[in-house]
């Protein structure tokens, strides 16, 4: 029976050398596992020769074989084949079991031999059966590498994809970010437009003043010069008063003017984003008079009645007055055009009336202030409430509003002063823009 | 002759007492001054038969110029009415035709002429 463990011994050697073929550690184990199947057969021929009795040589041969098997357990290269290795177990315990008991008791053994060989045969059957189902998982792992490789290369094709329209993405989004500033900017200048007649009015008020107030002053100096000639020296002094105080109203004047051409110029430039301390009353006085001056110009049968309710003690508070200012005048230009509306619409008796009011609230986290545009015009439908703060969003005809500037608002407001706006507003009856900043 | 100014601005006050001050002096006119079309009219309630000549801003908040020219004509049709001379910044054709529809005696553009504005008082 000895024979089959040489067999075992030799088809291991090979099919391992077989296994390994395709393997970086090839190399390696070649000539050793070559030199393992050759020493089989010659130990065959050697031991059956040098040695009289079967049982003798079962059991070197065996000996042999556990040894190879646990140096090939012990080799960490041949750790993927232990199902193979590991299968020649059962036929080393068997023979050596099988030989001891014939050394010991040969007539014991040779009564149950039937057994004892079967048990051999069954041994060596059993490793070829592990070999088999070790050579389909290799195979099945074989060919769960190839699919592997073949979901890498999909995987590594479709990241380069997504790569790519990532950085499309990207450009779209600088795109967009470069045009919403284009748009920013247009709506600065459309709404410097609107205004552009009212500018017009406020800065010509204060030059007829200059003009008017220098011209006087010359005649007064004619005056003052034949009073001195008269030797009323008590009305001339009265007249040196008056020039004085016209002095001082073309200066008035003067800066009235400057202020607005100021105003304007900031209006238009890019926001500088810089917060300062600021007179909330003084904006929203001149971009109230400015909003109300600009839609007058433009249609002179509108007229409004202005009502300003402004806290004189309101504290300064710090803001980028440019951007607050632009939210202010947007409010304006909605409350004069809703009134306007409802005056067109109805017309007779209805009286469009603007009020804007300011105080100082308290709230959960300290004060605010409160800046309030109520007007009585048209009101704003149910339906559309919930979109007037979308970009784009107008209910003027093409080419009179951008839709732009609640939305602007809102980000000036909310996310950029940590603000809120809200709106009450009834169809028919009016609307109010309730806008609060923090003071701290 | 009694002259009301009406305008929102307060400095046109001392600048009428200036530019008319030896016809003041002479006690040729006397001004009296109105800062909105509301406060001309409650003025106007008990003067009206004094005041010969009403100079008013058209461009006002509240009541304009034209909605106050339209009460006065409404208001006080009595002989002799008030004449009625409108002001504005804004010169334009449709301003001017609203006004005189509405029964204003002249129409006259800022800024101011005063020269102009005499001749016409002379003429009265």
């Amino acid at each position: 029976m000895y024979f089959f463990i040489y067999a075992a011994l030799l088809l291991l050697a090979i099919r391992l050398r077989k296994s390994i073929k395709l393997l970086p550690i090839a190399p390696k184990w070649n000539t050793p596992l070559y030199g393992i199947a050759l020493s089989a057969i010659g130990l065959y021929f050697l031991v059956n020769d040098l040695v009289p009795r079967d049982e003798i040589n079962g059991i070197i041969i065996a000996m042999v074989l556990l040894g190879v098997v646990l140096f090939f357990n012990k080799e960490p290269d041949f750790k993927g084949f232990s199902v193979m290795i590991n299968a020649h177990y059962p036929l080393i315990a068997i023979a050596l079991i099988a030989n001891l008991t014939a050394l010991i008791n040969i007539k014991f053994y040779n009564k149950y031999d039937n057994f004892f060989e079967s048990a051999q045969l069954a041994a060596f059957g059993w490793v070829f059966l592990r070999v088999a189902t070790s050579k389909k998982q290799q195979s099945e792992l074989k060919r769960i590498s190839e699919r592997k490789d073949e979901l890498e290369i999909l995987v590594a094709e479709r990241t380069t994809e997504i790569t790519k329209q990532r950085n499309e993405l990207q450009e779209t989004v600088k795109e967009l970010q470069a045009t919403q500033a284009q748009l920013i900017q247009q709506e600065k200048l459309a709404s410097l437009g609107e205004l552009t007649a009212g500018i017009a009015h406020e800065i010509q008020n204060p030059l007829n003043f200059v003009n008017n107030f220098s011209e006087v002053s010359m005649e007064l100096i004619d005056e003052m010069e034949e009073e001195m000639a008269k030797g009323d020296m008590e009305e001339a002094t009265a007249i040196a008063n008056d020039i004085k105080q016209n002095l001082e109203k073309i200066r008035h004047h003067g800066k009235r003017a400057d202020g607005i051409v100021k105003g304007m110029l900031q209006h238009s430039r890019a926001s500088s984003n810089v917060k300062e301390l600021t007179n909330l009353n003084t904006i929203a006085d001149e971009y109230f008079r400015l909003a109300y001056h600009g839609l007058r110009a433009k249609d002179k049968s509108f007229n409004a009645d202005l009502v300003t309710n402004f806290d004189p003690n309101l504290p300064e508070i710090n803001i980028v007055s440019q951007d607050v200012g632009r939210v202010l005048l947007n409010m304006f230009t909605n409350a004069f055009y809703a009134v306007h509306q409802k005056q067109k619409t109805i017309g007779g008796d209805f009286k469009p009336k603007v009020e804007v009011s300011t105080r100082v609230i308290s709230a959960a986290n300290g004060k605010e202030l409160e800046i309030t545009v109520k007007d009585n015009g048209s009101g704003i439908p149910d339906a559309i409430k919930d979109k007037i703060m979308q970009p784009f969003f107008t209910t003027k005809p093409a080419g009179e509003g951008t839709g732009l500037g609640l939305s602007l608002s809102y980000d000036i407001i909310v996310k950029a002063h940590k603000g809120h706006i809200d709106i009450h507003s009834k169809e028919g009856e009016g609307t109010s823009f309730i806008i609060t900043l923090p003071l701290a | 002759m009694k002259i009301l100014v009406v305008d929102d601005e307060a400095d046109v006050q001392p600048l009428f007492l200036q530019r008319f001050r030896k016809e003041i002096k002479n006690h040729e006119v006397e001004f009296n001054f109105a800062q909105s079309g509301e406060e001309a009219l409650d003025y106007l309630k008990d003067k009206h038969s004094e005041v010969v000549l009403i100079l008013s801003d058209i461009n006002m908040p509240g009541m304009s110029g034209i909605e106050l020219l339209t009460h006065i004509r409404e208001d006080f049709p009595n002989p002799p009415p008030p004449v009625v001379m409108m002001i504005t910044a804004y010169g334009d054709d449709e301003n001017y035709q609203q006004a005189m529809a509405k029964g204003a005696d002249d129409f006259l553009t800022k800024p101011l002429d005063f020269n102009l504005l005499k001749e016409k008082l002379k003429n009265l």
